[in-house]
């Protein structure tokens, strides 16, 4: 039962983490290898994609009584995230005439189980938008600061690509990237004709072995289940495993955090409060240094919630800043069937998860009508048939011919359907743009004063509206899948999403990559970490998840969160040495 | 209240225990500890094995959805049928699974009875082979359909819908379609002769 006396533990850590994802992973394994003794305390269960009782890769959809359709997991039953949208007991709320869609996985290793394994650096540009474009705001660092770190994730996690030497997509120590599909061939093709680039794509998977801990890549093109070979990118296996293995990580599972615990007299953290969702108890662990990477929203929940006398709104929070300049990647897409592929040559394209190749952002923004830019991922290929698959062949299978030339109405029934499921598998691509947003001060989550989740913690209200930067940046998006679709000879499907629907632009945080809740600077009244993401006003507080980040540019933010976060504690490690922690 | 949770409420109600409410306010946990498949996590096995347990279709529901379902995908020399693939027992799930199918495939079901005893005097399954296609013929085109029909076409495109995923999502479906991957293996590229098809290569 309810057993509501708080637990103290008597040692204090060196390091409290909260969050096992890229960023809280990365310290756990940096601060740890250094003899710090850690605390990771994790809001989800343990997992591990090697152990049989998490294993869903390599799983056939008949294995799954709804053959894999996102009943209770949004991207599908064999998805490894534990979580989603929306989880039982936990809400959010949005202000009337805004919507945030807030995803979160309760699991060790978090949203990197899943991810796309999209691995982009920043580029030098990318640190200071405002500057060059007179809109936004610039890092308090630059790309040069940030290079060496890049540099040395390439080299611990793994990541393939090819040298490119384009001035804003830094080229990495890169494996070799696998070859194109047939489908991505084309869109290479099409792309040259039109002057898009096509190139490989950049991806933390592991094409060659790079140690003996990790196996190399098999090729069954599912990372979003996560990999018994460890063969690609999580921080499950590939940061927080090794760094438990030090035996200087003590890893809480099921610790809901409540609050980072201050000192009133000193103003340090001292420890972080929890509730053991196995037993509701209320717990307490103290510690030397507190460092948050709950994701975005929830470390600036945390510290929001985090009120004393000494500092009444929240932790950290002197500037008022935190909860606001939230921001998701953009994101619009549009699919096509592609006559020339119908009833190809069967053989096994899975590939590498996700797509093999993609388009960087190629355009001057200067001689656009929106700020930013985006870039291009794409997807088709004879893929796993899942749930979904043959649904709504009566709006194709009227319209082309079989073999023998003939035709028939669409719909209809019979063997004729199987016909149809054969000659259109594998004949459609799709593409999808992800661009950069403008931070605004207007886009923000703050403490609802009305709701707490099944744990009493109160729960994050959103506030959160595209503005029209963005929308023409869809717009421009639309407009060059078509582009690409005709040169790829295909007819789009469906209608082109018109200004009625923002130009297919994605709702905020359909994207899943949310950014900028605890922003950092050099102006302690305009944000709240510095350039070392180290509380202005509390020099024991550090976050390294994404929530410090200025922009995120058109780069999924993954690579930069793992850089960041070990920049930061090669910071605290040195700190300490000079005893100024 | 089932007998069972009657006697328990007794039980535990001489144990000096707050007594259950004689309704069912909390539903009886399952009988027996539910085994969790590997890659699953326990909620989803406990809601997965209750959805298993109940029962969505009526036996002459049943009867007419397998009708139905090897009328679009029968057995023939390409594969077998849409029911020899368990196609009924997919959909079945399905609509108790995501609840919003429950009505279309219920009522759907009545409208395609009522439109056969209009027509025939009797059930859906208890008309002709070719009295059914019949009715079938004026659901199974959506362009083609007349005004009248168009909830039965609505239903039989649901009908479709479900019978292709369920049945190209079985091994038999995955033979068919010549879908040879979710294996490990070493991806070297388009294989040569379908580069030449395409007049592709990996030079350009």
């Amino acid at each position: 039962m309810n057993n509501f006396h708080i637990q103290e533990a008597p040692k204090v850590y060196d390091v409290i983490i909260v969050g096992s994802g890229a960023g809280g992973g990365m310290a756990a394994y940096q601060l740890s290898k250094a003899g710090a003794k850690v605390c990771l305390l994790e809001a989800g269960g343990y997992f591990d994609p090697a152990d049989p009782k998490y294993i869903t890769q390599l799983k056939f959809p008949w294995e799954s009584p709804r053959r894999g359709a996102s009943t209770t997991r949004p991207f599908g039953d064999f998805d490894a995230a534990w979580g989603g949208w929306q989880i039982d007991g936990e809400p959010y709320s949005a202000k009337q005439g805004t919507e945030f869609h807030w995803f979160r996985s309760r699991m060790l290793g978090g949203r990197t189980n899943h991810w796309g394994r999209i691995s982009l650096r920043f580029g030098p540009d990318d640190f200071r938008r405002g500057s060059l474009t007179g809109i936004g705001d610039d890092w308090p660092i630059s790309y040069e600061d940030v290079a060496p770190y890049y540099d040395k994730v390439d080299k611990l996690v793994g990541i393939f690509g090819s040298k490119e030497g384009l001035r804003n997509e830094p080229d990495g120590h890169f494996l070799p990237p696998p070859k194109a599909r047939l489908h991505e061939l084309m869109i290479k093709k099409a792309g040259k004709n039109l002057g898009i680039p096509v190139i490989p794509s950049r991806l933390s998977i592991l094409t060659k072995k790079i140690n003996d801990e990790r196996g190399q890549c098999f090729y069954c093109n599912q990372c979003g289940r996560a990999c018994q070979a460890y063969a690609d990118f999580s921080s499950s296996s590939v940061l927080c495993k090794p760094a438990v293995k030090t035996g200087n990580v003590t890893l809480i599972n099921g610790a809901m955090c409540r609050e980072v615990l201050t000192d009133q007299k000193t103003g340090l953290c001292t420890g972080v409060s929890y509730v053991d969702k196995a037993t509701m108890e209320e717990k307490t662990v103290r510690g030397k240094i507190v460092v948050l990477a709950a994701s975005t929203c929830e470390s600036a929940r945390l510290l929001l919630n985090s009120k004393s006398s000494r500092f009444p709104n929240g932790l950290a929070n002197s500037s008022g800043v935190i909860g606001k300049y939230l921001n998701d990647s953009t994101g619009a897409s549009r699919s096509a069937f592609i006559p020339a592929l119908m009833n190809r040559k069967r053989y096994n394209e899975d590939g590498v998860g996700g797509m093999h190749v993609y388009t960087p952002w190629w355009l001057d923004n200067k001689k656009l009508d929106f700020p930013r830019g985006y870039h291009i991922e794409y997807g088709g290929g004879m893929g796993m048939p899942g749930y979904g698959f043959g649904m709504g062949i009566q709006n194709m299978n009227g319209k082309y011919a079989y073999p023998d030339g003939t035709k028939l109405p669409s719909g209809g029934y019979g063997s004729r359907l199987k016909d149809d499921a054969y000659r259109f598998y594998g004949a459609y691509v799709g593409m999808a743009g992800r661009g950069e947003p403008i931070p605004l001060e207007s886009n923000y989550c703050e403490i609802d004063p009305n709701g707490v989740d099944k744990y009493g913690i109160p729960t994050l209200r959103f506030h959160y509206k595209w503005s029209d930067n963005e929308v023409k940046q869809a717009k421009h998006m639309q407009d060059t899948f078509e582009q690409i679709i005709h040169e790829l000879g295909g007819i789009p499907m469906g209608d082109k999403p018109g200004a009625d629907r923002n130009y297919g632009l994605e709702a905020p945080g359909r994207i899943i990559h949310e950014i900028g809740t605890v922003r950092m600077g050099s102006d302690p009244s305009k944000s709240a970490l510095n350039k070392y993401m180290q509380g202005h006003d509390v020099k024991n507080l550090f976050v390294v998840d994404a929530a410090p980040f200025v922009t995120q540019g058109d780069k999924n933010v993954t690579w930069t969160i793992l850089a960041m976060s070990w920049r930061t504690s090669d910071f605290i490690i040195d700190q300490v040495k000079q005893k100024n922690l | 209240m089932k007998r069972r949770d009657t006697l328990k409420s007794i039980a535990l109600g001489s144990l000096g225990m707050a007594t259950v409410p004689s309704t069912d306010l909390v539903a009886a946990p399952p009988e027996a500890p539910v085994k969790v498949p590997g890659g699953r996590q326990k909620e989803e096995a406990i809601r997965d094995a209750k959805l298993m347990a109940e029962k969505f279709f009526t036996p002459h529901e049943l009867k007419t959805v397998t009708i139905l379902c090897d009328i679009i995908l029968p057995a023939d020399k390409k594969t077998v049928s849409a029911s020899q693939a368990g196609v009924p027992a997919f959909i079945e799930f399905m609509a108790k699974d995501q609840p919003a199918n429950q009505v279309p495939l219920r009522g759907g079901l009545r409208w395609l009875d009522s439109e056969s005893i209009k027509r025939f005097e009797k059930k859906f399954v208890e008309i002709t082979p070719a009295q059914r296609i019949e009715i079938v013929d004026d659901i199974a085109y959506p362009e083609q359909a007349k005004p009248q029909f168009s909830q039965g076409v609505a239903f039989f495109s649901k009908m479709r819908d479900m019978t292709m995923t369920g049945f190209f999502t079985t091994r038999a479906g995955f033979d068919f379609l010549g879908y040879v991957g979710n294996t490990p293996n070493v991806w070297n590229g388009v294989p040569d002769e379908v580069l030449k098809q395409y007049n592709l290569s990996y030079d350009s």
